[in-house]
């Protein structure tokens, strides 16, 4: 499953970037790696992008990006 | 050892209170350039300590440290190239793990590094503890506690400044250890050795790290430094795959990971977490600022307020400040030479204009200071990122980018922005493509200064749908501006660099007064000393273009006669009063000045005391002028102000068909005839062609011009009566294709300087001057040309083209954007 299929509300571990290069990095950069425990908080009024929260901030990104994390709900 | 100059680079991650901390150790000693070759800012301080003088460089606030962003490539050059003597890195207190994860980047490139844990009463009241002599223990580093904002715990952190910069001995700092990787890594290194590639400024560990993650720009050093670099490169690709087929896990990751759980580690050690994670406040006011109806009903309403504060409330103070500048003019107007009769002295009419144009520009200050004020308070109390979140999928269609709200809000998305602080604030787009994009597009946003002329037009051609005619042209240039961007990102920026949107969502901040005016302050004058200096020297040549070759000797013999014709008649009607011999010689001209003075005396004095305060001064100035100025019941005097009058008319005649032969004359003149075979398909004559060119130097100049060349025949009849005169071909078809040309007018002056800015090059200027020019001219030939065969009235032609440039911009925001990651 990856991260743009959540819904908000919903919790999940990261798994996995199936990206490298620059948006695989910048996620990096972010505080998106595998193992971490994260939460869908709410996607924005035209629903896209999304804002999640990783142990003590918060996120935002486009659903595209959120695309390439793999995610394992909890 | 006292001569010694140190240098200090501040690093750390966006919103960690870096600049609190720069502003605290540099008060006002200040100073903010760009690095070389991008837009980046770059801002340096100083400060003494111990009777040293510390130059203190603050880097922009980056998560890490990889070559894929301008700001990260400039901050680490930076390091490696200036070598500075210490560099500290700032972090939140309350957000040390992820903070770390820099810090581990800034000990790999082995420099000596304090760690300031900044804002740690945050940290505190959320009840994170922090045990700062394990952690300065486990990183082998000194770590500072502060709460800046408060100045508390600078002296420390001054002294350990001092201390670290002045040891000798490189201290054993911890260093991430990549676990599998390190086999890989240590024979890249002692290839590179090996090899004799030992680059000056490059630490051996940092590179081969760097080559393990593919870095490209530290690629492209081996190229240029080592004699076989493909074989060299080649063999770090190998270790690449290598690792990759190993441990199915790419290398960037894997460093990436490895530092994180270093970070995780030292923080499990150091930190007794707090009791909740992100700060309840900031969730809830989300709940409401990014809710699906009312986000984007609070977004309304803080456009308007940013409006309504600094567009109509600014506005309202320039009534105050305006006199100061018109003080400044009549100052200039005491010092320059008296006008003749005729002949206005070259250097007064010079320094008229020029101090014309400057105060057109200085005029602004009190909106720009508002407004630069506000946006301060919004990227201070952290509603910026909100703003870009709740925009950034209408805006994404069009090739633009969440973060390009606030500049099309500032340029004017309704009526009523300027370009120029909408262009400054596309600094902060991380995405090229769509910062570009931004920039190019804001010009054609309604600015203030566009307005005057689409009042004017509607005023005369659109009588009868004021209203409509209003609302065409405020929402035109949305409706236009989306599918050119569009274009313009399918098309010339196709090839330009983007980013991810990955965008961290702050906590909300209560933005400081001190913060909010100090940045309101330095932006006013980077708009002053960058902008008004270059306008200025433009105005000059603009002036030339105006006034030369000016009027030919046998035209001006020509005027000369009319004037003593029109003297001879004075002067024989008041041939028999004792006024006659007064007036002989200069005082006749001293008169006309007298008489100039009084009337516009009596125009600004408002009320009947004022009135009769500017009687009393003028009858005290000169009792005799005064008599033929106001000649009361005496016959005489009364005589003589009639004649007078008919000659002060005759002036203003001749001044008049002066001016208008010399703009007719002037080089701006010709070069607006020549243009005329061009836009005659779009309606537009010469003398539109004029006042088009001269508003260049500032769009309010476009209403200026023309009310020079339709000068009043009559005291007192609007401009709009003497344009409707004196263009009787003209119509509503005209109008609304000059007012389509405004809508797509070239950035004016002040904007072409903020986009050379902002784009970092004079090609993307030159470029944002002709696209709109080419396109404007096009749209109101089409209007033009197109309604006229078709028959179309003004109003039927404004119909069609709304119709029409709706559905390109519903076309342009179907047309899928291709992915960037297929």
């Amino acid at each position: 499953m990856t991260l743009d299929q959540l819904r908000p509300g919903s919790e999940a571990r990261i798994k996995r970037l199936s990206i490298g290069d620059k948006l695989g990095q910048r996620l990096m950069d972010m505080g998106i790696y595998p193992g971490l425990r994260m939460k869908v908080i709410r996607n924005a009024p035209l629903e896209d992008p999304m804002e999640i929260e990783l142990g003590g901030y918060c996120v935002s990104l486009r659903h595209e990006e959120a695309g390439f994390v793999e995610v394992e709900p909890l | 050892m006292k001569e010694q100059k140190m240098l200090v680079a501040l690093a750390g991650q966006p919103n960690c209170g870096k600049s609190t901390v720069f502003n605290a150790l540099t008060g006002a000693s200040q100073h903010v350039a760009n690095y070389p070759g991008v837009t980046v800012d770059k801002k340096t301080g100083w400060y003494q300590h111990n009777g040293h003088k510390v130059e203190v460089v603050d880097l922009p606030g980056t998560y890490s440290l990889t070559s894929y962003s301008p700001e990260e490539r400039v901050s680490r050059d930076f390091i490696l190239h200036e070598k500075p003597s210490v560099a500290v890195n700032i972090m939140d207190a309350s957000n040390l793990k992820r903070c770390l994860y820099l810090t581990f980047q800034l000990l790999e490139m082995e420099i000596p590094v304090i760690l300031n844990l900044n804002m740690m009463d945050v940290a505190e009241n959320r009840g994170v503890n922090i045990d700062v002599n394990k952690l300065a223990k486990r990183l082998g580093i000194h770590v500072v506690p502060t709460v800046m904002k408060n100045r508390s715990g600078k002296k420390n952190l001054l002294d350990t400044i001092a201390a670290v910069a002045a040891a000798k001995e490189p201290v054993q700092a911890a260093h991430v250890d990549y676990k599998e990787m390190e086999p890989l890594i240590r024979e890249i290194e002692s290839r590179l050795s090996a090899e004799g590639v030992l680059l000056a400024n490059y630490p051996l560990r940092w590179t081969a790290i760097k080559l393990m993650e593919g870095d490209s720009q530290v690629q492209r050093l081996i190229r240029e430094n080592h004699p076989d670099a493909d074989a060299f490169i080649g063999f770090a690709e190998k270790q690449r795959k290598a690792f990759e087929a190993r441990y199915d896990e790419t290398p960037e990751m894997h460093i990436a990971n490895r530092r994180y759980q270093a970070a995780d580690e030292i923080g499990r050690s150091c930190i007794k977490p707090g009791r909740d994670i992100k700060p309840p406040l900031s969730d809830k006011v989300d709940r409401y600022v990014c809710h699906r109806f009312l986000g984007p009903a609070i977004l309304v309403g803080v456009i308007w307020l940013l409006y309504y504060l600094s567009i109509v409330q600014g506005y309202n103070i320039t009534n105050y400040t305006w006199p100061l500048l018109a003080k400044l003019r009549s100052l200039t107007e005491s010092v320059t030479p008296d006008p003749g009769f005729i002949e206005i002295p070259l250097i007064r009419a010079f320094a008229l204009w020029f101090i014309d144009s400057v105060n057109a520009l200085l005029n602004y200050i009190p909106i720009f200071f508002i407004l630069f004020g506000l946006i301060a308070i919004l990227e201070d109390s952290g509603y910026m990122p909100r703003m870009a979140f709740i925009m950034d999928r209408l805006f994404g269609r069009f090739g633009l980018h969440g973060q390009s709200t606030l500049p099309m809000v500032l340029g004017g998305i309704y009526v009523g922005g300027c370009a120029v602080p909408g262009v400054m604030s596309c600094k902060g787009i991380p995405d090229e493509r769509s910062r570009l994009a931004t920039i190019l597009i804001i010009p054609m946003l309604n600015c203030l200064a566009k307005v005057p002329l689409y009042v004017l037009l509607i005023n005369i051609y659109f009588a009868a749908h004021k209203g409509l005619a209003m609302f065409f042209i405020s929402t035109i240039s949305l409706l236009l501006v989306l599918p050119v961007s569009k274009i313009l990102t399918l098309t010339v920026l196709k090839d330009k660099e983007t980013a991810p949107f990955v965008m961290e969502m702050p906590p909300y901040h209560l933005p400081t007064l001190r913060g909010v005016l100090g940045r309101a302050v330095e932006r006013v004058w980077l708009f002053v000393r960058k902008i008004t200096t270059i306008v200025a020297a433009v105005a000059v040549i603009i002036f030339v273009l105006l006034q030369f070759p000016g009027i030919s000797n046998e035209r001006m013999a020509y005027y000369n006669g009319e004037k003593d014709q029109a003297m001879a008649i004075f002067f024989k009607k008041i041939k028999a009063t004792a006024y006659a011999q007064q007036l002989q010689g200069e005082n006749i001209m001293a008169l006309v000045l007298y008489w100039n003075a009084y009337k516009s005396a009596k125009m600004a004095a408002g009320g009947k005391a004022a009135a009769e305060a500017v009687s009393e001064r003028f009858k005290a100035e000169n009792p005799v002028f005064f008599k033929m100025v106001q000649p009361g019941k005496d016959k005489i005097a009364r005589k003589v102000n009639k004649a007078f009058k008919k000659l002060i008319k005759a002036r203003k005649r001749l001044l008049r068909e002066m001016r208008k032969e010399r703009i007719d004359n002037s080089f701006l003149g010709r070069l607006g005839k020549w243009l005329e075979p061009a836009t005659r398909w779009a309606g537009f004559n010469w003398r539109v062609n004029v006042a088009l060119l001269s508003a260049f130097a500032a769009k309010e100049s476009s209403v200026a011009t023309l009310g020079a060349l339709y000068e009043p025949e009559e005291q007192g009849e609007a401009l709009e009566q003497r344009m409707a005169k004196a263009e009787e071909g003209f119509t509503a078809l005209h109008a609304l294709a000059l007012m389509l040309f405004m809508v797509l007018y070239p950035p004016c002056l002040a904007t072409s300087i903020a986009v050379k800015l902002q784009a970092g090059s004079v090609k993307w200027m030159l470029f944002s001057m002709a696209y709109p020019m080419v396109l404007g001219l096009v749209a109101a030939t089409l209007i033009f040309s197109l309604g006229s065969a078709l028959g179309l009235s003004g109003f039927q032609a404004m119909f069609a083209f709304y119709g029409l440039a709706l559905t390109m911009t519903v076309i342009m925001g179907l047309v899928g954007n291709k992915s960037e990651y297929a």
